[in-house]
């Protein structure tokens, strides 16, 4: 069965009206947003209609807006219908004071790392995963280092003086 | 199964299981990860992967810098085939960017794409005949690996970490030595292919040691987000250049090997039939170059002045060619705004790029899905009640890389 954009986004507004929203095709890929509190019933509806099936958990990431405020913190799923060859990306926006997302492990297995990776450097509260902890950074860090308030190096910064480091 | 291995006197305290830490620095583990082991005897109860030795924290890093010079840090996720990560790169900011590519760059990117699954797949198997005592064909295949390598140094200058390519095509036209290394690598190598493969496929011990150890099904494996090699030898024929073809894959003929059973046999068998199609692959795409003639045959990138650097000659005598040679160097060209996807299909499954662009000079996010990262979570579940021996040999299997790994 082959899907198309227009048929997903049509299923999607049928069955939670305009709590789904935000719809776009950015490089032909069907992308959406839900409330936050939504993301397992949309992730359950989507994996078990029978003509959605979107059973391929491919990726899943956050990403930090500093200024949108009070939905500083995106979680992004990348999901794949693969008998279809259809991929679709599904969006929710969290606080960053209580950022709260239900963990998706219960439906997929490997969104267990995925989502350690994405505590770890976004600080996103993972409710009810079974092993919540730091995995690529160190236990005792006590920050999300990839949350945008730390910035690399200033590279245009004026402190540092070229000639002693014999350019110049 | 059931049977304690470790009995201690009545009343004891003492627990009746062994904790081996195996790795960080283990040699059996190639590379820095570490397992802590629960062991009855020489069964294995639980374990627990720590991973991050090697973080380099490659998702911010790339934050600052322009999209030129994110090359040189997909080199560094799977190295044993960086050009397909070069390239998969690359395709990631054509596809942003709204770049084409003439065929014959794609045809190109093919043969060099190939080449490297070729010698991932190479590591992986002969490595997987070392953990079972097997040297002998590990040292025999690495000349091919070599001569591949050769062929890396003959297109780009390096050989590990490869930084090949440029958006919208190749930094240069390959020249006739690489040409004449392919033609060398495609009469020879089918020869050693074979004999390496009979050293093992038959080999009494060696499917003792692997067949039935370190299996998957094939739902279990999808709900583990496996791709490649490790997904289509539980039986899933899911293979990206087939799926989504990029990189004109179209234009080629090749079948997609399965297995059955997801264990250690299966795998490499699905890495050894991967390689001749490879081959062949190569073989039509080395043909479909030669066919192009004259003008077209000097054909090496896109024509997208704004991110390829003009030819050096132009940049002393043309003012629009050092605008762009500056912009580029110095990262001030602005991208435009987007999200996009772009996966490809890498040694060890589906590497993915996302991108997300606000129009700024660099990337605003950049998140690397990398297949290792992904199926390594499998691992406790595929070895649990085996012995240590085979847990051994899944690891190297399931070919994992430090550096996919942790990014």
């Amino acid at each position: 069965m082959n899907l198309s954009n227009e048929y997903v986004q049509q299923r999607l507004v049928e069955k939670f009206g305009d709590q789904v929203h935000s719809f776009e095709e950015p490089y032909s890929m069907l992308t959406f947003e839900a409330p936050k509190e939504l993301n397992l019933k949309v992730l359950n509806f989507l994996f078990d209609d029978v003509h959605l099936q979107y059973r391929f958990l491919t990726d899943l990431t956050g990403v930090h807006y500093p200024d949108q405020a009070g939905r500083e913190l995106a979680v992004v799923y990348h999901l794949h219908n693969l008998s279809a060859k259809h991929r679709i990306r599904f969006k929710v926006f969290t606080d960053i004071q209580m950022p709260d997302v239900y963990t998706a492990t219960g439906l997929f297995a490997t969104a267990n790392w995925m989502e350690r990776e994405t505590f770890d450097f976004y600080g996103v509260n993972f409710v009810g995963h079974p092993n919540l902890k730091r995995i690529l950074n160190v236990e005792e860090m006590d920050y999300f280092p990839l949350r945008k308030e730390f910035p690399l190096e200033d590279q245009t910064r004026i402190d540092k003086d070229d000639a002693m480091f014999g350019r110049g | 199964m059931n049977e304690q291995h470790i009995r201690l006197p009545e009343g004891s305290i003492e627990k009746t299981t062994t904790t081996l830490n195996l790795g960080p620095t283990h040699p059996a583990t190639h590379g820095v990860m570490q397992n802590i082991l629960e062991l009855d005897g020489e069964r294995v109860v639980s374990t627990e992967q720590t991973i991050g030795y090697i973080h380099r924290a490659f998702e911010k890093l790339a934050e600052r810098r322009p999209l030129y010079q994110i090359t040189t840090l997909t080199d560094r996720l799977n190295y044993c085939s960086s050009p397909i990560n070069n390239m998969g790169w690359h395709l990631t900011c054509e596809k942003l960017l709204g770049v084409q590519t003439p065929k014959r760059v794609d045809y190109l990117r093919v043969i060099i794409m190939e080449l490297a699954r070729i010698s991932d797949h190479l590591i992986c198997n002969s490595i997987v005949g070392v953990d079972a005592g097997a040297y002998t064909g590990f040292l025999y295949v690495m000349q091919y690996r070599e001569l591949i390598y050769e062929i890396y140094e003959e297109v780009c200058g390096a050989r590990l970490t490869t930084n090949m390519g440029r958006i919208g095509g190749f930094e240069r036209n390959f020249s006739n030595t690489a040409f004449e290394k392919i033609e060398k690598f495609l009469k020879e190598y089918p020869k050693v292919l074979q004999e390496f493969e009979d050293l093992f496929i038959r080999n009494r011990i060696f499917m003792d040691r692997t067949q039935g150890t370190g299996g998957i099904s094939a739902e279990r494996a999808l709900n583990y987000g496996f791709t490649g090699p490790n997904l289509r030898a539980a039986g899933v024929d899911y293979d990206l250049r087939v799926q989504q073809p990029y990189s004109s894959y179209e234009d080629f003929q090749f079948n997609i090997p399965v297995g059955t059973t997801g264990d250690n046999y299966d795998r490499w068998l699905v890495r050894q039939r991967e390689m001749w199609e490879s081959l062949s692959i190569i073989d039509q795409a080395y043909r479909k170059v030669q066919d192009f003639k004259g003008k077209e045959a000097e054909v090496y990138h896109a024509d997208a002045p704004a991110y390829y650097l003009p030819a050096k000659a132009d940049v002393y005598t043309k003012m629009e060619a050092l605008i762009y040679h500056f912009k580029i160097v110095m990262g001030e060209t602005e991208i435009p705004k987007g999200e996009v996807y772009q996966a490809v299909e890498g040694g060890n499954g589906e590497l993915g790029f996302y991108l997300i662009s606000d129009g700024g000079r660099t990337p605003y996010r950049l998140h690397f899905r990398r297949p290792c990262f992904v199926y390594y979570q499998a691992y406790e579940e595929l070895i649990k009640g085996s012995m240590l021996s085979d847990a051994i040999m899944t690891m190297s299997s399931l070919n994992l890389i430090a550096g996919e790994l942790d990014a």
